[in-house]
């Protein structure tokens, strides 16, 4: 077994080899898009339930796309039409959907902590979907899968991550990954969008944009909330545009393999140009493609799934 | 828990004769080699399947398709909890649709694994007809799966374990029958 | 004659135990005769007065009915939470016999008539004294003072906004100044709102790794200065809530060397838990200010120890399970305190060496009672009978359901904890007692 826990609450509590297995699954995953039936009846009869507090357009559609992949039966409940507005703690909602006899349940919640707190009350599987600014581990998963398809082994290479640090769950999921396969990662951003103490997650932290993308085999450029500017994080996007924005110029300091990512939906000419959004550097739809295998190796790993034990011996 | 060999059942040899006899039975039935295509199921289906292949060469000359299967994902027991992983692939470098396919697997026993194998085909394309060839058919089946052509048959209870070991993963050939013992 | 925990008599004697006052405990074992509600002798031996009902206590110390600062009793608006009959009860049990309310109830305590409703649902429970202080400002918007002068009249011990700080400086001075014409002190919630933000804990490590928006010393530390610069300026007496941070520590330490009129309190969970707890997502551990790091813990414990804080409060802050049940960034701020404060200090500060038994009681009976001005806290001829009983030995461990307060939100659950209140005694009456678990009058 890969996994052996009922959860994925985050990279933290991962071990190395527990993501290597995972990101050896979603690989074959990946292999069944190209075939003429995208599907594989494993969850046939499974029920999951995405829960989603927060809106989320991509994410959610990633994981719908994965549980119909695997043939499971799905629900979604978003927060439009929940009862949480009546009053009803998350703790009700999720007892009483969990009444409703379902295998696994996804959330996303705007509270850090969130899955960890469902984990805790209930029997079915939970996978984080985000949980605040705490962490999205399969966003972490489906980026080391990108760049371990482009890099191989990640140990001893560069990744850059650019933006608000602070208040975004894909950075901190992408530390503890990283960090964890030996990869060095440098954090870059005004220090407004700088957690204190960060360095103690093992990072490299570095204001100035051109001497974070140096010897770089990666950059991964965070989407700014804009609505951070009200608060004064940060004066204007023209300002960080210009400071931290990946623009032509950027990419012209970069090594020449060295490959541009975004967990998207991209803020165009503010996190970055338009003309990088778009050009040969960025893996933004790879992203994309392996963010459904990846989640799909979740679903399946934490149902139980192991690859191999029939083979052989056993028939 | 381990494997404990009682005894050798067939060794290389014997093994050869009994691919080199299928071979044979497989151009008798499709008369020829036209429209065959060659389906391993991983793992030791696949050498077999190799195998298989290259014996139906040497009579025929004609070089046949081959392709693994993986039917991890197709299977009906998700809950139960196995051993450490191996990573496995299912390659299909052709289009199935219309071909006549040889479904090859080391041993056959409860039927699951080749009614898997035979729903993972089928999200390939559609064939005209599936034929399962299996080097050893050891009995209790569990579906109304049978075999079109088998190696060997061999009587077992069902403490017994039947081990197919191949050149390519075991360094050997030969085929064991044995028991776990609970240590 | 024999001793009765059913029937205590008007006049009795308390025997073999070790007497704690004056920040020291006795080495010799003494007595305590009580009569009519008073303290009759304290003495040392066996005991002099024959022919009274006698408790042998085995050698437990007796010590001055302790005193709490800062406690929230909910009520009115909130008794849900916690009522001033049930907070007396927790009081009691933990070997209180005096709390100081806080005035963040629904509505606040922002007149004269509350304030006297407060102190008269206190004697109805009648199971300890009940200080109310009044808001800062009406309605505790930080915005017009309150009537301080009817509210002291009608009992109101201190002025606070406690739970929120009082933004503008103007009206802290006036408050300032205006209360020390009466006599009493401002407590102040020293916190910017603006350097808080939407904090829910401690700005740091721990913040940064659970990606939940950190509260900065300097939202305390800049509070605090502002205020005791204020203090010095008025020559008021201002006495700073709930210290978490060395920073503030150093600050008040500075302003009482130089002669300001300060004091400070610090509560048992700043003495002894920091912010790492944070990392079960707990809610038991998220208050305000929050838990901080080592070095803060060991910063306020350590000016505990020499004075620069001068008493031991507990900012008791009941909310009901289902509030703490929210996840951590919604749910409330606060904890109870009041059964566990005597014990927690033992088990922490006592018994790792940082602080004296004898001190610890001290800071937290007689002296918070002195910088308030309260008429209770010293265990002497002739006073009030307010005293209580514990075994400094006994081990326990705190299980939430069997807590008296009606909210059950302790930080210290589960944990093993040093010394036990055996019994409590309000004016000569029994209040508490530990041995069945069942409150007695």
């Amino acid at each position: 077994m890969i996994l052996k826990r009922k959860d994925l609450l985050g990279l933290e509590e991962l071990a190395a080899e527990e993501i290597l297995g995972i990101l050896d699954v979603a690989e074959q995953f990946r292999n069944i898009f190209d075939r003429p039936v995208r599907k594989v009846p494993i969850m046939r009869g499974r029920t999951v339930v995405n829960l989603f507090f927060e809106p989320s357009t991509r994410t959610r559609i990633s994981f719908e796309l994965a549980e119909k992949r695997l043939s499971a039966d799905i629900v979604n409940f978003s927060a439009s039409t929940s009862s949480l507005k009546k009053g009803e703690t998350l703790r009700d909602t999720a007892e009483n959907i969990e009444a409703m006899k379902v295998d696994m349940i996804i959330m996303r919640h705007g509270s850090p902590g969130s899955a960890a707190y469902l984990a805790r009350v209930l029997k079915s599987s939970v996978i984080n979907a985000g949980d605040g600014a705490h962490e999205h581990p399969t966003q972490g998963l489906l980026d080391m899968m990108t760049m371990r398809q482009r890099l191989g082994n990640l140990a001893g290479r560069n990744v850059t991550i650019i933006g608000d640090i602070a208040h975004s769950r894909v950075a901190r999921s992408n530390i503890w990954g990283l960090t964890k396969l030996g990869a060095q990662v440098t954090v870059c951003g005004p220090p407004t969008m700088m957690p204190p103490d960060v360095r103690r997650l093992g990072v490299r932290v570095e204001y100035d944009l051109r001497r974070a993308v140096d010897g770089a085999d990666v950059l991964n450029i965070l989407r700014v909330q804009l609505e951070r500017q009200a608060r004064s994080v940060f004066p204007s996007n023209r300002e960080y545009h210009r400071m931290f924005g990946v623009t032509e110029e950027v990419v012209r300091l970069l090594k020449p393999e060295c490959f541009i990512m975004h967990p998207g939906p991209m803020n165009r000419d503010v996190e970055i140009s338009s003309e990088v959004a778009d050009g040969p550097r960025q893996v933004i739809l790879e992203q994309v493609t392996n963010g459904v295998a990846v989640r799909m190796a979740i679903i399946y790993l934490l149902s139980g799934g192991d690859p191999g034990s029939l083979r052989g011996e056993t028939d | 828990m381990g494997f404990v060999e009682k005894a050798v059942i067939m060794d290389g040899e014997e093994m050869q004769r009994a691919i080199m006899r299928i071979a044979h039975e497989i151009i008798e039935a499709n008369k020829g080699t036209q429209n065959l295509v060659v389906l391993g199921i991983q793992r030791r289906g696949v050498p077999l399947a190799r195998q298989l292949a290259e014996a139906i060469e040497r009579v025929e000359s004609a070089r046949l398709p081959i392709g693994s299967l993986d039917i991890t994902f197709y299977r009906d027991d998700l809950s139960t909890l196995g051993p450490a992983p191996r990573v496995g692939h299912t390659e299909v470098p052709f289009d199935v649709t219309d071909r006549n396919v040889i479904l090859v697997d080391d041993v056959l026993y409860t039927g699951r694994t080749v009614r898997a194998a035979l729903d993972e085909i089928m999200d390939w394309g559609r064939p005209r007809a599936i034929r399962l060839a299996v080097l050893i058919d050891r009995g209790h089946r569990e579906l109304p799966i049978r075999p079109d052509f088998v190696g060997k048959n061999v009587p077992t209870s069902q403490r017994e374990v039947i081990k197919v070991k191949v050149q390519e993963i075991d360094g050997v050939q030969e085929v064991v029958v044995g028991e776990v013992q609970q240590a | 004659m024999d001793w009765n925990w059913r029937s205590i008599p008007a006049e009795y004697v308390i025997a073999n135990v070790r007497v704690c006052r004056g920040g020291k405990l006795a080495k010799r074992r003494g007595f305590l005769h009580v009569k009519k509600g008073k303290v009759e002798t304290v003495g040392v031996g066996e005991p002099t007065a024959e022919g009274f009902p006698t408790l042998d206590a085995g050698g437990w110390v007796c010590a001055p009915g302790l005193v709490d600062l800062h406690a929230h009793f909910r009520e009115p608006g909130q008794e849900e939470k916690e009522t001033i009959a049930t907070g007396s009860r927790a009081a009691a049990a933990g070997g209180f016999t005096a709390v100081v309310t806080m005035p963040n109830t629904q509505p606040a305590i922002d007149n004269a008539g509350l304030v006297r409703y407060v102190i008269d649902r206190g004697l109805e429970a009648g199971l300890c004294r009940v200080f109310p202080t009044g808001a800062i400002s009406t309605g505790r918007t930080g915005e017009t003072l309150c009537e301080y002068g009817e509210m002291v009249a009608a009992g109101a011990v201190g002025f606070t906004d406690d739970g929120s700080p009082v933004a503008h400086g103007g009206l802290m001075r006036n408050a300032l100044e205006y209360a020390s014409m009466l006599g009493v002190p401002i407590v102040s919630h020293a916190e910017d709102r603006t350097l808080a933000g939407a904090g829910v804990m401690h700005e740091g490590y721990w913040a940064t790794r659970l990606g939940l928006e950190g509260i900065p010393r300097a939202a305390e530390d800049a509070c605090t200065y502002r205020d005791i610069e204020l203090a010095r300026a008025t020559g008021a007496h201002l006495h700073v809530a709930h210290v978490s941070t060395r920073g503030s520590v150093e600050l008040i330490r500075r302003a009482k060397a130089e002669g300001v009129r300060v004091t400070a309190e610090a509560t048992p969970h700043h003495l002894t838990l920091d912010h790492s707890l944070c990392r079960s997502w707990s809610t038991m551990f998220k208050m305000n200010p929050p838990l901080r790091e080592p070095d803060d813990v060991a910063a306020v414990a350590q000016a505990l120890a020499e004075g620069v804080i001068d008493c031991v409060s507990t900012d008791h802050a009941p909310h009901t399970a289902t509030e703490k049940e929210l996840q951590f960034d919604q749910a409330p701020f606060g904890v109870v305190g009041l059964e566990t404060a005597l014990a927690v200090g033992i088990t922490h500060l006592v018994r790792e060496g940082r602080l004296d038994l004898g001190v610890l009681v001290q800071r937290m009976s007689e002296r918070p009672a002195e910088i308030f001005h309260l008429p209770c806290g010293r265990l002497e001829e002739g006073n009030d009978a307010d005293f209580m009983l514990f075994d400094p030995d006994e081990i326990w461990s705190v299980d939430p359901a069997a807590l008296q307060s009606k909210s059950k939100n302790t930080a210290f659950a589960g944990q093993t904890l040093t010394g036990r209140v055996k019994a409590t005694f309000l004016r000569g009456r029994l209040t508490w007692r530990d041995a069945d678990g069942s409150l007695e009058k």
